[in-house]
């Protein structure tokens, strides 16, 4: 026998479906919550914990009833960290020298990945797979002729033409940097030029034919019409160029060991601040300090360094995820 | 006389003079530096004030490295096995977390927000002086480590026993007990990746997911079916792109530093940086092999 339809059974039935996908949908969310809140606490704890760490008291340290809010708040931790570290000029100059570098970089590599993503010439297609070379060979290879070459700097010996000396030393100074990112390569620079010509390559070709027709040069049309287009990869590689210059220790010790930049200094920060504070104490050079108020100024110092990027990243954060997701690196 | 030229050799001018800065810094910054690192890798090189000599010494660099030097094969395998380690790790976190912040829920720009932070705070400085200021406290660079993990840790001995239990083998089960153990490191490293991935999902076109539903799949059917492969081909990019970006922290690339210029032995250092290079090309080319064999292209 042929089972029925039957009116009321179909629509309990779907009532029962309708509550099994609400029941499903609504624990599928929870679960999402717990995992999205967890990730995000593992990500964030480290930073409250410094936050915690710089406005705790000496006294606070070996309180153990104390969990993240300190109970004696100061602000000594913070005055020491700046004092040690020299903060302000510090700041100052590591701004100039990543806001150099990150201009130039964000330059040459448009111009190269412009260049090309619309010219076809002899070796095009073998130059921008070397391109993509720069972007595979470790930097470690390059290291020592590097070092040298900026140490007795001389393009095709006119140094030594013109006034007999072996070169110029450009050790210590930004020369090394503002030349690499100048041209195209420096920090990460082929994978800048392979962002811009990606986005480049997915733009329509007419814009430029009627910028041809209505007589700009190539030159102009570059200019004028392709780079105000090209917003979000511009957005993507000053952001990245900008924070990884930032963060970077392997270009700053190698090519300026001696510079007052914020990576170097942070990085030598708790050898100097244990002999400072000892020394501020009157311990002498041998002395101990107490180790563990040594962490917390060496902690509250990490945190001056890294805040700038996190008061910037408050503001452009949103430009952040969107250029990346409209550069069409996946195109 | 003017030079007279056609329309596609003025193209191709064009072209040269846009890339032209990126040229002169590649052959004069880049192959040249290149070139010069070979043979300093098969000679002994001194520094002297007004620049360097040179003395042939053939392979000993590279025997040297390989087989006199008490560290460096240890290092190399070390940090190339992380690498393998870490690869699937990171992979598979950043295209769960992708999935998971391409959904809509509540609050969705602050949990982005959070999840990208650790491509900015990504420094080796700070990890550095994190580091040091931990051995500082405890006088000892091992305890430290130690420490280091320890503090991240929770009781794992749980988590093991239900593994066991349920039949997995020890391999696989030291595998993920080691993975949530650096689940930070995991995280941390993982921004960029996710970022890609993210990007990827949002070029799924919407039309697959109605047609799929629409076909009775269910979440993971569709996942499997329409999302994964659609992703599919930026699987190869990340991987690419997180083994490139191991280079700047890996052991390796410290020793040869350390080799270069607190030993003063640059030849053996280059022959350290070449022996690294050829065996990440090695690994790039038969990942990038059999991943690509693999990949479904859409186009």
């Amino acid at each position: 026998m042929q089972p029925i339809w039957n009116p009321a059974d179909a629509a309990a039935h779907n009532r029962i479906n309708r509550v099994k996908n609400k029941t499903l949908n609504g624990l599928w969310s929870i679960c999402r919550f717990l995992l999205i809140i967890g990730i995000m606490f593992i990500i964030v704890y480290p930073i409250l914990m410094k936050f915690s760490v710089a406005f705790k008291a000496k006294e606070d340290i070996y309180n153990p009833t104390i969990y993240m809010i300190p109970v004696h708040f100061t602000l000594d931790n913070f005055k020491l960290a700046l004092d040690l570290l020299d903060y302000w000029p510090l700041l100052l100059n590591t701004m100039t020298y990543v806001v150099i570098t990150m201009v130039l970089t964000t330059m040459s590599t448009a111009l190269a990945g412009y260049g090309f993503a619309r010219f076809k010439f002899p070796g095009s297609n073998l130059l921008f797979g070397l391109v993509v070379l720069t972007i595979l060979i470790p930097m470690s290879t390059l290291m020592v002729p590097m070092y040298l070459h900026f140490r007795n700097f001389d393009v095709l010996g006119l140094v030594h033409l013109f006034t007999g000396k072996d070169g110029v030393n450009l050790l210590n100074s930004f020369w090394p940097s503002v030349i690499t990112s100048a041209t195209g390569t420096g920090l990460k620079a082929g994978l800048f030029i392979y962002i811009f010509r990606q986005f480049f390559r997915g733009l329509p070709k007419e814009i430029e034919e009627a910028a041809l027709i209505d007589g700009a040069g190539g030159i102009k049309t570059f200019f004028t019409i392709m780079l105000p287009n090209a917003l979000p990869p511009l957005i993507t590689v000053t952001l990245f160029s900008f924070v990884w210059q930032y963060n970077d220790t392997f270009y700053t010790s190698l090519f300026m060991s001696d510079s007052a930049l914020m990576p170097l200094k942070i990085a030598s920060f708790p050898a100097d601040a244990g002999q400072y504070l000892s020394a501020l104490a009157g311990l002498g050079a041998s002395g101990k300090m107490d180790p563990n108020y040594v962490a917390l100024v060496v902690d509250t110092g990490i945190l001056l360094a890294i805040l700038p990027l996190i008061v910037l990243y408050l503001f452009v954060q949103r430009h952040f995820v969107e250029s990346v997701e409209r550069t069409g690196v996946v195109g | 006389m003017r030079l007279k030229l056609t329309l596609t050799q003025k193209r191709s001018m064009l072209g040269l003079l846009f890339i032209a800065p990126w040229l002169i810094g590649f052959i004069f910054l880049f192959a040249g530096p290149l070139a010069q690192s070979i043979s300093f890798s098969f000679n002994k090189l001194t520094v002297s004030p007004g620049g360097y000599e040179l003395q042939n010494v053939g392979w000993s660099n590279f025997t040297d490295a390989l087989f006199v030097d008490a560290n460096f094969n240890r290092i190399l395998t070390e940090s190339i096995l992380g690498m393998i380690v870490d690869v699937p790790l990171i992979l598979f976190f950043s295209l769960f977390s992708a999935v998971l912040l391409n959904q809509k829920f509540r609050g969705r720009g602050i949990a982005r927000a959070i999840f990208f932070l650790p491509v900015i705070l990504a420094s080796g400085a700070v990890a550095a002086a994190e580091s040091s200021g931990l051995i500082n406290l405890v006088g000892n660079a091992e305890v430290a480590e130690q420490l280091g993990q320890a503090s991240s840790q929770f009781n794992i001995r749980s988590m093991v026993m239900i593994l066991f239990e349920a039949g997995f083998p020890i391999s696989f089960i030291d595998y993920i007990v080691e993975a949530v153990m650096r689940i930070y490191e995991i995280i941390s490293n993982s921004g960029v990746q996710i970022l890609i991935f993210l990007a990827a999902l949002q070029s799924v076109p919407g039309s697959m997911y109605e047609v799929a539903k629409i076909e009775g799949a269910t979440a993971y059917e569709t996942f499997w079916k329409v999302t994964f492969p659609m992703v599919s081909p930026l699987i190869l990019t990340n991987i690419i792109y997180t083994i490139i970006d191991s280079f700047s922290d890996s052991p390796v690339t410290k020793m040869i530093y350390e080799t270069a210029f607190k030993t003063q032995n640059f030849g053996l250092s280059a022959a350290m940086a070449w022996l690294y290079t050829i065996i990440v090309s090695i690994l790039l080319l038969v990942m990038g092999y059999i991943v690509s064999r693999k990949t479904f292209y859409h186009n």
